[in-house]
């Protein structure tokens, strides 16, 4: 029943003879054809971008005040290519390795291949378009190394890679915009899919400022809406992140894959209150610098907790640098899911470092010192006269780091160069979401996702610098002649008229929808649940998971979403600039899915990426997947509930890589 | 914290708006300026009264949308931080605060605290870019090397997050420090040199149109900017101008 469409042949030869034979529009045609692209990140920028240029018409939608502002925007470290510049033994072949044996052996082989295989290209496409990335004195290209590989692969800007991207898509979808041939329509929701005779064939969107209610049609409709980090309140998502159109299309006919599957970042700065209303992240290219430790002894852990003892205190013998420990062959740059996890241990077992005891250390004076010494060295200055070297390495670090560190001295107003950061894990990407096919479709013909909202290319747990190349990629080199190929019966079609009954029933009910929010006057507002649903993800469907707890989430989501809708309180009206009206919708959505979430965690009785069952662990208390009965992608078939929706698994078969037990020892 | 806030109200573009007056309690230092807003928007929907609008995204300080005008100062009183980062550490127990939208008749206000800045999007548009198709034929990215101080430079005019805080502080509503960021970026890369001419004659007629004022050389642009923006993009904006006039 669900065919992935993957071409055959040789792994390194599909995309290649598949790009060959699928059908194709002609110039002519093309501008006969229109598509909507929901989203403007990096996949939704750059797909409206090439869409454009290679001759359809585009509309594309965000809700923000200007497509600039997508949340990839906020990406900090990098972004990952098989350039080889380093001379490092780099390859696609291994780009493609690393990133599944990151996943876990839960990817999709012939689009992880596919990815690695385009990557080079990104590099290529973004500096032509004036993207400024860092480089070295000769005026060649710069790169750092990420978790989870042993190449130095990630081209970065400072620690701004994601804006400099996003600004480069930007540029290009401005391009096009400004020759008409994308029509922009910012402060825009898409609140449905409309589906003609089993065709997505148009969206219903409301306008933010003035409330109205708009009927858009295409001959394709590409959701490329981000990951719904969101349903766990606090995350590293922008506050707007959400995962309406995902979980519109869900209720209309596509699959949803592995909702369990999300990534829990270990460099994340801690919760410091209940009024706090998001997190903000750590780069993880600080790990290549940094080093995380927590105290060796528990007295010193309660007596720094009680502010009775400053990390700087804390002799070297005395601090337990854990993942150096537990994984000396990557120390400090094991992937997310594992150094999330290695901090939890450590929180758990009573050595954490702030007031709520959840928080490690992430040290930059070994760095500094040894950075001090090289420079002095150059200089011919004395490399044993502390103030020097350290005024010299930190200098070297703020060339590096120093937007971060800034970020981090405005918020927890402590001097990260001085004393170490303190770091939390805390949520930050959805591997999981809808199921699409080689070609990115989702299971709704004509319905693509794009980019995070799509579940295909990193498996249970994602690398560092991997999310941004799969955006671009998927954007810029994919979906642009994969599109063409469902699209090449359609040129006879012509325009989608809105006036039909498809389109009245999707607006009559997201108008009823949106009335009944009004109408409710209860008594709670919208963030009030949407807390409490974090609340509930965080503690049962956090890094760590079990039976019992998964099915008391399941329960007490339920309760939620029926208190929601009886007791909502959404104040003013329908048509006018609303911001509670709108996060009702996301928050109702947030809701299901929710409870999607935990039934698909409960289903997977195995530990894989950022997925943790504690009945699945080894002793070491590693993560033990269960390779004979797991192999495989869940995807969810909407039922008019969740709690009825039924399970369809797409197996996992690799062809040219054998399957290990993951180790970062 | 106790505090005092004064706040500028706006049904939509066509009614008239007006201060009104808040008391707040029980604010934490370490709380963001956004967190405080929240908790004021929370205790209004108690009470049943419409939540104050703002723009706000991120909360990092990166994505540009949030633009409030704070004592005077765009995005407060903290140097190099949007009102996102803004913590209320830097006020004091008792303090009021005013707090209105950025002003300019270039970005008309939509709903309290919520202005429209698309005219920024429109000087984009009209020449904000490098005309390369995305077809993916484009050459190595090493084949021509930059000179490191170069693309530095042109990283650092790239990361204006076009919030909108050098219009709104300077007194004749320019957005000189804006468009010249972008005219900077491209003008210092030789990907961007073919097209500097086009590009500038282009962006700056726009940037007129859309009745941003002219420059006169103050400078609370540079200051109140948010990512430290320099103002000598302005001066190569200005000689990428004159050039491109001379040569037309």
């Amino acid at each position: 029943m669900l065919d992935s469409k993957i071409p055959q042949g040789p792994l390194s030869d599909k995309w290649t003879s598949h790009k060959s034979n699928i059908k194709l529009v002609s110039p002519a045609n093309k501008r006969l054809l229109d598509v909507i692209v929901v989203g403007t990140g990096l996949a939704g920028a750059s797909a409206s971008a090439t869409l454009s240029e290679l001759g359809y018409n585009v509309k594309t939608f965000c809700f923000q005040d200007s497509p600039r502002r997508a949340h990839s925007i906020a990406a900090q470290g990098g972004i990952n290519a098989a350039k080889n510049y380093q001379g490092d033994g780099d390859s696609v072949y291994r780009l493609f390795y690393d990133t599944i044996k990151g996943g876990d052996y839960r990817a999709r082989e012939a689009n992880v291949y596919r990815l690695a295989e385009v990557s080079s290209n990104i590099i290529d496409q973004c500096v032509a378009q004036g993207v400024p990335f860092a480089r070295e004195y000769g005026g060649m290209l710069d790169n750092r190394s990420f978790g989870g590989v042993q190449v130095s692969r990630t081209f970065y800007a400072k620690g701004q890679t994601g804006q400099q991207l996003l600004l480069g898509a930007y540029s290009a979808m401005n391009r096009q915009i400004g020759k008409g041939k994308i029509q922009m329509y910012n402060r825009h929701e898409m609140l449905d899919l409309v589906i003609v005779d089993g065709k997505a064939r148009g969206i219903i969107a409301r306008n933010l400022i003035t409330g109205e209610i708009q009927r858009h049609s295409a001959h394709a409709v590409v959701i490329a809406s981000g990951g719904y980090g969101n349903v766990f309140f606090l995350s590293t998502n922008a506050m707007g992140s959400n995962v309406s159109a995902s979980w519109k299309i869900h209720k209309k006919g596509a699959y949803f894959a592995n909702p369990c599957f999300t990534q829990i970042h270990p460099t994340c700065i801690p919760v410091s209150g209940d009024y706090q209303s998001k997190l903000t992240l750590m780069s993880e290219s600080l790990r290549n610098d940094g080093r995380i430790w927590v105290p060796k002894k528990e007295e010193d852990a309660k007596a720094i907790r009680e502010g009775k003892l400053n990390p700087t205190d804390i002799a070297e013998e005395n601090r337990d640098y854990y993942l150096e420990r537990r994984y000396p062959a990557f120390g400090n740059l094991v992937p997310r899911d594992v150094a999330s996890r290695a901090a939890k241990e450590r929180c758990d077992a009573g050595f954490g470092v702030n007031k709520t005891g959840e928080a490690v250390y992430l040290d930059f004076s070994s760095a500094i010192i040894r950075y001090g010494k090289e420079e002095a060295h150059v200089k011919g200055l004395d490399e044993n006269n502390l103030k020097v070297v350290k005024e010299l390495g930190q200098k070297v670090v703020k060339a590096k780091y120093g937007n971060l560190f800034q970020m981090y001295e405005k918020i927890v107003d402590q001097n990260p160069y001085e004393t170490p950061m303190m770091i939390y894990p805390a949520v930050h990407y959805t591997m999981g979401g809808v199921w699409v096919d080689y070609n990115l479709m989702t299971t709704i013909p004509g319905c693509y996702a794009i980019g995070e909202a799509n579940f295909s290319d990193h498996g249970a747990n994602r690398l560092g610098a991997s999310a941004l190349m799969q955006g671009l990629a998927d954007g810029y080199f994919v979906l642009p002649y994969t599109i063409g190929d469902y699209l090449a019966d359609d040129i006879r079609t012509g325009k989608i008229p809105t006036d039909t009954p498809e389109f009245e029933k999707a607006e009559k009910e997201v108008k009823e929808q949106l009335e009944k929010f009004i109408n409710n006057k209860g008594k709670h507002s919208v963030d009030y649940y949407h807390k409490k649903l974090g609340k509930i993800m965080w503690d049962e469907c956090g890094m760590s998971r079990n039976k019992k707890g998964l099915e008391k989430a399941i329960k007490d989501i339920k309760a939620l979403k029926e208190d929601f809708h009886k007791n909502i309180n959404i104040p003013g009206s329908t048509d006018e600039y609303n911001e509670s009206l709108a996060k009702a919708g996301r928050v109702a959505d947030f809701l299901e899915l929710g409870e999607l979430f935990a039934k698909d965690a409960l289903s997977r009785e195995e530990s894989c990426g950022g997925h943790f069952r504690e009945e699945s662990q080894t002793t070491e208390g590693e993560a033990e997947r269960d390779d004979k009965k797991f192999t495989y992608v869940s995807a969810w078939e909407f039922k008019g509930d969740p709690a009825k929706a039924s399970l369809h698994k797409e197996a996992l078969n690799y062809e040219s890589i054998e399957i290990k037990t993951r180790t970062y020892k | 914290m106790k505090l005092k806030l004064k706040i500028w109200r706006q049904k939509n573009n066509s009614t008239k708006g007006k201060i009104a007056n808040y008391d707040i309690d029980n604010i934490s230092p370490d709380m963001s300026f956004l967190e405080m807003m929240d908790i004021l928007n929370e205790q209004l929907l108690e009470k049943g009264e419409d939540p104050v609008a703002f723009d706000h995204d991120c909360r990092e300080g990166i994505c540009g949308m949030c633009s409030m005008f704070i004592n005077g100062k765009a995005h407060g009183p903290d140097k190099l931080v949007t009102t996102c980062q803004l913590h209320m550490r830097k006020f004091k127990d008792g303090d009021t605060i005013t707090i209105e939208p950025f002003r300019a008749n270039s970005f008309p206000v939509v709903k309290d605290l919520v202005v429209d800045r698309s005219a920024f999007d429109r000087v984009q548009q009209a020449g904000g870019f490098i005309s390369v198709n995305t077809s993916g034929n484009t050459q190595d990215a090493n084949a021509i090397p930059i000179n490191k101080q170069d693309a530095d430079n042109a990283f650092d005019a790239a990361t204006c997050i076009g919030c909108g805080a050098c219009v709104a502080s300077c007194k004749n509503a320019s957005a000189m420090l804006f468009v010249s960021a972008k005219v900077s970026q491209f003008s210092l890369l030789p990907q961007g040199k073919v097209e500097a001419t086009e590009r500038v004659l282009n962006m700056v007629k726009q940037m007129d149109e859309e009745g941003f004022g002219n420059c006169t050389n103050t400078g609370s642009c540079e200051v109140e900017c948010p990512k430290g923006i320099s103002l000598e993009n302005i001066a190569r904006m200005n000689r990428e101008y004159l050039k491109a006039k001379a040569i037309k």
